[in-house]
């Protein structure tokens, strides 16, 4: 069978057929997204003081992964464009660097990122425990200063045991800085750069603590959603790498061949989900990383 | 900026189409770098403190939205479509904020008060 309209448009649309589909599809998917960035902005608004929190993140990989994204979207348009100038070699370049793009992306995310998060270690403390553990918090200067207190001790937990046998009565935590030395000020904001565990040990009685789980969807709102968002944005990413590896091989090289025009708006449909793609990011990232 | 037209099927306007198709992707270049500029720009006022974390916030997403306006505006080509997909953007425009009218429904409680 012959799909129709493929490279001509259709009278009654004014459109060849794959690009209204495209937009269909995409259409769906902003109430997709939505849906999630509304469940994000609810769980914000009702999170807890100190519950939410801030400056967990790697913010210069963060960075370097939205460049990626940005430049990945400046190559798939000028794939687009040698194409329609039919200029095949250059199209095949600049997709192949689409491709990198999102695989490196992905890469960070899948290797880097979600593994240093699933290694780090928190404990929410009971309201009635903060003043014994004052010196990891701070927050008698915190109060001064009209900040939000610290409910939370992170860092590198060093009997991970601790977490599923109960004989073991304490968490033995190598402190995050935030917690080594909670009265610098230079600590109040989140550091740009990652700053490892320091080698201080901090020790915290499991019965201080509300609850204690590695940096995993259970933490807390915060990270359930970062999870969930950042997953279901990396399956995009996945996905639009998968078609692009299509339109890259011969197979496609043949299509040309006999349509390049065919081939061209498949490159733009593509094209306009992976902007899609892109655009997600430029929120999930300041959303995030930065506030 | 207009998307570039179709190709013509005439060899001897072909180079001439080549080129427009040329400016074009100046075009692109230019906004990918002024996108570039705008993500550092984000993550520099994130260290500015706008006094609440609200006003941060509120930075943050504003040029969070320009950004996305320049890749939805020349590289999906919605500064020049045809009608029909306005239309169901329109549409899909209006879902959206219904769905985020939710979220305020929740908040305030107006049925209860």
């Amino acid at each position: 069978m012959e799909i129709p309209y493929t490279i001509s448009t259709r009278p009654d649309t004014g459109l060849w057929n794959a690009k209204i589909g495209i937009w269909l599809f995409l259409a769906s998917e902003v109430m997709l997204f939505g849906g999630l960035f509304s469940a994000y902005v609810f769980l914000r608004l009702d999170a807890a003081p100190g519950m939410w929190p801030h400056g967990l993140l790697n913010v210069p990989v963060g960075t370097m992964n939205t460049a990626i994204l940005i430049l990945s979207s400046v190559t798939v348009v000028l794939a687009w464009a040698a194409l329609k100038m039919r200029r095949y070699r250059a199209y095949w370049w600049y997709m192949l660097a689409t491709i990198l793009c999102g695989v490196i992306f992905l890469t960070v995310k899948l290797v880097y990122e979600w593994p240093q998060k699933f290694d780090h270690f928190g404990a929410y403390l009971k309201p009635e425990a903060l003043e014994k553990y004052e010196q990891y918090l701070g927050n008698h200067r915190r109060e001064e200063k009209g900040l939000e207190q610290r409910i939370e001790i992170t860092g590198h937990l060093h009997n991970p045991q601790a977490l599923t046998d109960p004989n073991i009565k304490e968490y033995e935590v190598a402190l995050d800085r935030v917690n080594a030395d909670a009265n610098n000020p230079a600590n109040d904001r989140p550091h740009f750069l990652y700053v490892p565990p320091t080698e201080k040990i901090g020790k915290i009685d499991k019965e201080d603590v509300e609850r204690a789980t590695m940096f995993l969807p259970t933490h807390s709102a915060y990270f359930a959603s970062y999870f969930t968002i950042t997953g279901l944005h990396g399956l995009h990413v996945l996905a639009g790498v998968l078609v692009f590896i299509y339109m890259w091989l011969p197979v496609s090289k043949r299509l040309y061949q006999h349509n390049p025009e065919h081939l061209a708006n498949r490159v733009e449909v593509s094209g306009l989900f992976w902007h899609f793609v892109d655009l997600i990011w430029i929120f999930v990232f300041p959303l995030f990383y930065l506030l | 900026m207009n998307n570039p037209p179709d190709i013509s099927q005439d060899p001897a306007e072909h180079e001439e189409y080549a080129h427009n198709v040329q400016k074009h992707v100046k075009g692109y270049l230019v906004v990918g770098a002024l996108l570039l500029t705008f993500t550092a720009v984000t993550v520099a006022l994130s260290y500015v403190d706008f006094g609440t974390r609200k006003a941060n916030i509120g930075v943050a997403m504003l040029v969070a939205t320009l950004k996305a306006g320049l890749v939805a505006a020349i590289f999906m080509h919605l500064a020049a479509e045809k009608r029909l997909i306005y239309r169901v953007l329109i549409f899909t425009g209006l879902f959206v904020l219904g769905l985020f009218w939710l979220i305020f429904l929740a908040w305030y409680n107006p049925v209860v008060r």
